[in-house]
């Protein structure tokens, strides 16, 4: 027996499972709902969704920023510990991503609300109420929350195998502590920095349940319109016109910040 | 700035970890909402285990887990072996279909199955063929990847050696397999599977797009209820399942300790790797 | 010319209580070529990551021209190193791995390219300019690490085990190449290894350790023929180590019998070690010699034959050029010259006995080694 055939299994579920449906999509797409026959109308309107792609990318891509930012020093002060201790944090970043999403955003949810805790705890010196939550700097701040260990573990890998004989050879040659970052961490840094960018901004770009509860009613997301096109407005067509817009502008993104790399492969962890 | 850099980590921990203190301390809580404490108590606890919804729904949950990760390791790990003797081109096209359910959003590959199911429905003409095997299908097409990217890295690490020595010694490939590439991988395995099953026990987005009434899992069904006022016995579900996954990664965490400082020793590797009948 | 550049003056260094240094006292030269030789865990890569500014030692100074840099970190230095399996920068090419230190210190581009261009030219890698580091043979990026350092000016060129990562041909071969490219620069290189033949070869002055001390300091020639002790008998080079006493200044007994040597100044019957080298022992036959033994073992080895000789139950190493069979009994004369003494210290006793001499000894001995940079590299 070839060994290769062993993949048999796999490339049929995976043809099965990911090919026909993304080409039922497609179809979809450009069918009416209710005649069936080829139509472009679906695609036609993608013009007054537009604005809504472009906050969905643009609160993304500020998620994102600013999960690189804060995810950076914290993968990188892991990285400096010592190995036990870089395991056990390494789990402590993990482990909220094992659990419920919708409960910990709900939890957010009750501390910045207008009764909520931090409201309460505000009103108590006398500030207050602020209007915390049902906005777009909640929305982002329920992002950052829940992507952020994507951020950080992508980063944390890269930045744990930079060889440290690097630091030491461009301080040998005269680089001070600022320096050595700018010229050898970070850029040794940037597969990683592709990848939390990408692993943060595709979930973040396409989630439905953190606009609904921290945004306000102007926050609505492109995740928001399709999950509402198949489950209350009912028309598949135009939720799967949307899908397949979102699909290409994801993979775009991938591709131009793949492009940074050089390489076609994102560094995977876990 | 290493100063800066360790601040920065402290509050992005508590960041991460405050709103599942709230959620802990509402377990404890003997009103019914999460932001005022109204006094200690175990009565959510005894409210959930006397529960007739959630339980039910958690063991549905346990049941897709446990069936999707198992199957998926054994589909992605025959799988692995024969990627590693593709041809080029063969193995781009593997890999390229491996890809697309981890780049896609998962609201597109929730979407993708939903259509394909309804698809399948009118064809076979049945009406509600959303349930358990859609999820379960579902679960092993997402779980997949993560098996493979889990354990590709382990057989590429290998001697190649390692079969070539055990074949020389007599063993047939499939003894080879079990007796030497097995033991190898298996860490890669482990973590694999383990990765699918806590993706598989959390996941929302896609099963809430494949699920039917008859068959629900408790993620999609907590949804359900964040539209109307929670009851705190959920509260108390989640802290027994932070507890629950918790002990698991520490559990993986010491078993992957294990596993480095074996590498690290020759010596005892060699021991690890005699047969122990 | 050659005025003092560096001083170690009472240097220790202990990890988490563990000693590394003990007491390290050393001045190098300007312009001189000095190899930190030693087995692996002697400190000699300590000793260089002092120098470099790498490691703060726990006690002591280091001082340049006469000034204490302990508390200068790297960047300020004017050192340069060239690392134990290069750290190259994977993120540059060959040329932007050369410019990186003339950037940092803010250089034109003009005279960057002037610079590197002339580094290339220095260590052959002309055309090189473009080429990722990564797809450079084990030579090409050694020579480019050398260059890298090198195109700084540096006052002083560290090199950690440089050599180590190369084939035993090329290694000869840039032995000889770093050898010329010092002597064409006129600076001071500190190197550090554990091969005996490569510090043989290139120094002018050897600094042998072992156990975080020094053991002793001198020229190549002095280092062989006139060891301190036994660790550095035997370290350099083969040595036959014997129990004597000296009976009286260049008059030495061992083995029940007095020997003329040339060292002097020992105490009357002050017990001291004996080295013998195994190529200075002329062989006769076996009724006129000083000694008479039995040959045990033969291995050819191209050049001569070592043989090993049992005297009275003690095995010597002996290299011939004459073929002797197994069995073979036969005489050996020794030279006074031939006889070198060495003052009794806490090695005694531990080397200089060929008893276990097996063929395999150098194989066995470069599997050690290739554990222990196994080893190493795991450990980072």
């Amino acid at each position: 027996m070839k060994r290769q055939f062993l993949s048999g299994p796999y490339l049929v579920w995976m043809f099965l499972f990911t090919l026909i449906p993304l080409a039922i999509v497609v179809y979809y797409a450009f069918t009416d709902s209710v005649t069936g026959s080829f139509t472009l109308s679906n695609m036609a309107s993608m013009g007054s969704y537009l604005p809504i792609f472009l906050r969905s990318v643009w609160l993304a891509v500020v998620s994102a920023l600013i999960c690189l930012v804060v995810g950076y020093p914290v993968a990188w002060c892991i990285a400096q510990t010592k190995p036990m201790t870089q395991r056990f944090l390494y789990m402590l970043v993990m482990l909220p991503m094992c659990i419920s999403f919708l409960l910990r955003t709900l939890a957010w949810v009750s501390l910045l609300e207008d009764t909520g805790i931090i409201n309460r705890l505000l009103g108590q010196i006398g500030i207050g109420p602020l209007r915390l939550v049902r906005n777009d700097g909640a929305v982002i701040l329920g992002m950052v929350y829940n992507y952020l260990p994507y951020m950080i573990m992508p980063l944390y890998t890269v930045i744990m195998k930079i060889d440290h004989r690097l630091v030491d050879a461009a301080q040998d040659l005269g680089c001070d502590g600022g320096q050595v970052f700018l010229r050898v961490t970070l850029p040794l840094s940037v597969p990683g920095i592709v990848s939390g960018v990408t692993m943060v901004f595709v979930p973040a770009v396409s989630t439905f349940y953190i606009s609904q509860k921290m945004g306000g009613t102007t926050s609505t997301m492109i995740g928001d319109v399709i999950e509402s096109q198949f489950k209350t407005a009912y028309n598949p067509n135009l939720g799967a016109a949307l899908s397949l817009v979102l699909m290409v502008l994801v993979l775009v993104c991938v591709a131009v910040m793949n492009h940074f790399t050089g390489e076609d492969e994102s560094v995977v962890t876990i | 700035m290493k100063k800066a850099s360790k601040i920065i980590t402290v509050v992005v921990f508590i960041f991460l970890y405050v709103p599942m203190l709230v959620l802990m301390v509402g377990s404890f809580n003997s009103g019914s909402d999460l932001v005022v404490f109204k006094g200690f108590t175990i009565e959510n606890y005894k409210a959930l285990f006397a529960d007739r919804v959630l339980l039910p729904l958690l063991l549905n949950s346990l049941i897709i887990s446990v069936i999707a990760s198992l199957a998926s390791t054994v589909l992605g790990t025959a799988a692995t072996l024969g990627i590693q003797r593709m041809g080029k081109k063969m193995r781009r096209f593997t890999m390229f279909m491996t890809n697309i359910p981890m780049t896609n959003p998962e609201i597109v590959t929730g979407v993708s199955l939903a259509l394909l199911f309804a698809f399948a429905g009118q064809l076979m003409k049945i009406k509600s063929i959303l349930g358990f095997w859609t999820l379960l299908i579902a679960h092993i097409t997402f779980n997949l990847p993560y098996v493979i990217l889990s354990v590709q890295p382990k057989l590429t690490q290998m001697d190649p050696n390692l079969t070539k020595a055990a074949m020389d010694l007599g063993c047939t490939p499939v003894q080879a397999f079990f007796k030497v590439v097995l033991h190898e991988i298996f860490p890669g395995i482990v973590s694999g599977a383990l990765m699918a099953f806590t993706m598989s026990l959390d996941d929302f987005v896609i099963s809430y797009f494949v699920y039917g009434p008859n068959f629900v899992t408790l993620p999609v069904e907590i949804y359900n209820y964040t539209k109307k006022p929670l009851h705190p016995k959920i509260y108390a579900l989640f802290t027994l399942l932070f507890l629950a996954i918790l002990l698991v990664m520490l559990v993986m965490n010491i078993l992957q300790a294990r596993d480095t400082a074996r590498h690290r020793n020759p010596r005892l590797k060699a021991k690890a790797g005699q047969p122990t009948v | 010319m050659s005025k003092e550049l560096i001083r170690l003056a009472d240097i220790s260094m202990a990890y988490d209580g563990e000693v590394v240094l003990n007491n390290i006292n050393l001045y190098i030269n300007d312009s001189e070529f000095l190899t930190l030789l030693g087995p692996s865990g002697c400190g000699k890569t300590t000793t260089l990551q002092i120098i470099g500014g790498f490691v703060k030692p726990t006690a002591g100074s280091v001082l340049f021209d006469g000034v204490r840099i302990n508390d200068i970190p790297p960047h300020k230095r004017q050192v340069n190193t060239v690392f134990q399996r290069y750290a190259l920068f994977p993120h540059l090419d060959v040329y932007d791995n050369i410019a990186f230190g003339l950037r940092i210190a803010k250089l034109g581009e003009d005279e960057i390219a002037k610079r590197v261009t002339e580094m290339l030219e220095v260590v052959g890698m002309r055309g090189f300019e473009e080429r990722k580091v990564d797809n450079l043979s084990g030579g090409q990026q050694q020579r480019i690490a050398i260059a890298r350092a090198l195109v700084n000016r540096p006052k002083v060129l560290l090199l950690d085990e440089p050599l180590g990562a190369l084939d035993l041909r090329l290694r000869k071969d840039m032995q000889v190449e770093l050898k010329r490219i010092q002597q064409q620069m006129g600076i001071t290189f500190i190197f550090v290894t554990h091969d005996q033949e490569e510090a043989l070869t290139m120094s002018d002055t050897i600094v042998v350790m072992d156990k975080g001390e020094i053991q002793q300091i001198g020229t190549p020639e002095d280092i062989y023929n006139e060891p301190k002790n036994a660790f550095v008998a035997d370290f350099i080079g083969e040595s036959n180590i014997l129990d004597g006493i000296m009976r009286a200044d260049r008059v030495v007994e061992f083995f029940g019998r007095r020997f003329a040597c040339v060292d002097e100044g020992f105490g009357k019957d002050e017990a001291v070690d004996v080295v013998i080298r195994p190529e200075d022992v002329d062989i006769v036959p076996a009724d006129g010699g000083h000694l008479c033994g039995t040959v045990t073992s033969v291995t050819f080895k191209g050049v001569h034959y070592d043989i090993i000789v049992d005297f009275h139950g003690f095995k010597w190493l002996i290299q011939t050029t004459d073929y002797q069979p197994v069995g073979a009994v036969i005489g050996i004369r020794l030279n006074p010259e031939d006889i070198h003494i060495m003052k009794r210290s806490k090695y005694s006793g531990m080397f200089g006995d060929y008893s276990s001499y097996s063929a395999e000894y150098d194989e066995i001995g470069d599997a050690a080694l290739a554990e222990e940079l196994e080893a190493e590299e795991d450990g980072e």
